[in-house]
């Protein structure tokens, strides 16, 4: 009888790898290993519409129940792994199990990054990633009028849009220039923070802070240039650590993710990683990526079930995610890093755009504002590295279906 | 409660009972009916989720919004009848509602 696969994480890219295996047929065992009390479920929602109180917690499972049982996965829940044992092909677990695996999944995702900042202990301060931080977030909020938030990414704007439709005076502080600076164009993020502003959030930018303040709780920030802003609770929105360190125990290479090849595999040929944690090699864009976002763990799930059922096929997307703030969209296909040129479609005063990056002529991202065509057209166009001139792009009376023809 | 239909492209038929208040999306998914993929979960972000609603249901399933239409634009076979699933809320009004899956989603 054989010990089948195991897969390390119930999140997204888990259950895709483990639904992928049963459509393939794979008649081994599957069993899925989850260190949250909670089934598999959306964590999109979590900063937008759980949070703001528009979705409730049963509408963010991604299967139901009967789901594992009719696709013969075990699923377990509350099981924390602890280290792998590579030679003897096994799992071990917090309680003292030892889980045999004839193919092993790391699909661990990552943790929200707290920072090191004096008072960041304090209660009354917390980060967003996993449902228990999420409920956890909007109990405080029920009882607070303040809300601070550290970093202006998509979870700091997403939170900020929730908390804001639930009433609360929300501050943003942003170290860097702009917000979404890590992945957006400065256009894009300037247009977000003023979006924000005019929703009366209190955004900064170019704000470091020195620390949290509060003696028994954080009742604000510490700005570095001395000023306080109050606050009834904190949120550090400051990114995710990716979940390494099993791996990085069991002597498989990571940097910033676990390494794996275009089929998901990790150094050790058994073992595979999915998912917020795989740093994988980008035909696309020519350089090593490690992806936050939901497409990947679909997709990069079904990669490694494909190679584990003997099906073996490169993994080379065009990345896609989305963001909802306030009644806009935003929907962005490829990697802007490494752009040298930008075309504007249509009018950011208008509150519908999309901005086209280009890099020597080739179309490499699209950042797209209440713009669905121009992201559905723009994902084609980069996955065939096509050349769109500039000029039609510009002119918003050429459809944008001209382009695929 | 209504009573919806699924047929997947085989042909091959789902009877479920959906919550009022849940989208025909999810009352695919939780029902565990094949060919409904909905990798965004339901944001109107993905156009994995398209359905055919049958024509005597048209009038009551209501009308695409921009989004949906522009995100349908891009989706296989797209016609007259095509829905993004998860943009149809289930109301009474559904009860016996029809809808058919094209033969593969994206």
């Amino acid at each position: 009888m054989t010990v089948g696969t195991v897969i390390i994480g119930a999140g997204q890219a888990g259950l895709s790898a483990a639904e992928a295996l049963r459509k393939r047929g794979y008649a081994g065992p599957v069993t899925l290993l989850g260190d949250e009390a909670a089934p598999p479920y959306q964590r999109p929602p979590l900063s937008k519409g759980y949070l703001s109180g528009e979705l409730p917690a049963e509408r963010l499972w991604l299967k139901p129940e009967a789901y594992f049982d009719a696709a013969s996965i075990t699923l377990r829940t509350g099981v924390r792994a602890s280290a792998l044992d590579r030679a003897g092909r096994r799992v071990l677990t917090h309680e003292g199990e030892a889980i045999a695996y004839e193919h092993l999944i790391l699909a661990t995702g990552g943790a929200a990054r707290r920072l090191s900042l004096p008072g960041a202990d304090l209660p009354g301060v917390h980060v967003l990633r996993s449902l228990a931080e999420a409920d956890a977030l909007s109990d405080a909020l029920s009882g607070a009028r303040r809300l601070a938030i550290i970093g202006a990414g998509y979870i700091g704007l997403e939170v900020a849009a929730s908390a804001r439709k639930r009433g609360l005076e929300v501050s943003v502080l942003e170290a860097a220039d702009r917000p979404m600076a890590r992945t957006a164009s400065p256009l894009l993020g300037g247009w977000f923070g003023a979006l924000h502003r005019g929703y009366g959030v209190d955004l900064r930018v170019s704000t470091g802070v020195a620390a949290i303040t509060g003696a028994d709780r954080a009742d604000g920030v510490r700005l570095a240039d001395g000023e306080r802003v109050e606050a009834d609770l904190v949120l550090i929105a400051a990114g995710l650590v990716p979940g390494t360190q099993l791996a990085e125990a069991a002597g498989l290479d990571c940097a910033d993710g676990i390494l794996v090849d275009t089929h998901a595999r990790t150094s050790d040929p058994d073992i595979f990683a999915i998912g917020d944690v795989a740093r994988f090699d980008s035909d696309l864009y020519g350089r090593s990526i490690r992806l936050e976002s939901v497409q990947n763990a679909i997709e990069q799930g079904r990669a490694a079930a494909a190679a584990i059922c003997g099906a073996p096929a490169d993994y080379d997307p065009v990345p896609w995610f989305w963001s909802d703030q306030y009644d806009r969209k935003l929907q962005i296909a490829g990697l802007i890093e490494g752009a040298d040129a930008m075309v504007r479609r249509g009018d950011p005063e208008l509150g519908a755009f999309a901005l086209f990056h280009f890099q020597d002529g080739v179309l490499i991202a699209c950042e797209a504002v209440n713009s669905a065509p121009e992201f559905m057209t723009a994902q084609r166009l980069i996955a065939a590295r096509a050349r769109p001139d500039p000029d039609r792009l510009r002119d918003t009376t050429v459809a944008m279906r001209a382009f695929l023809s | 409660m209504a009573k919806i239909t699924y047929i997947e492209h085989s042909g091959a038929q789902h009877v479920v009972d959906v919550e009022t208040g849940l989208t025909v999306m999810e009352g695919a998914i939780r029902n565990l009916v094949p060919g409904i993929d909905a990798d965004c979960g339901g944001a109107c972000a993905c156009a994995t989720c398209h359905v055919y609603v049958d024509p005597d249901w048209m009038a009551r399933t209501g009308e695409r919004e921009s989004m949906e239409e522009s995100m349908l634009d891009f989706a296989g076979d797209v016609r007259d009848n095509s829905r993004l699933s998860c943009q149809i809320k289930v109301s009474e009004a559904l009860d016996g509602l029809i809808v058919r899956l094209p033969e593969q989603q994206g």
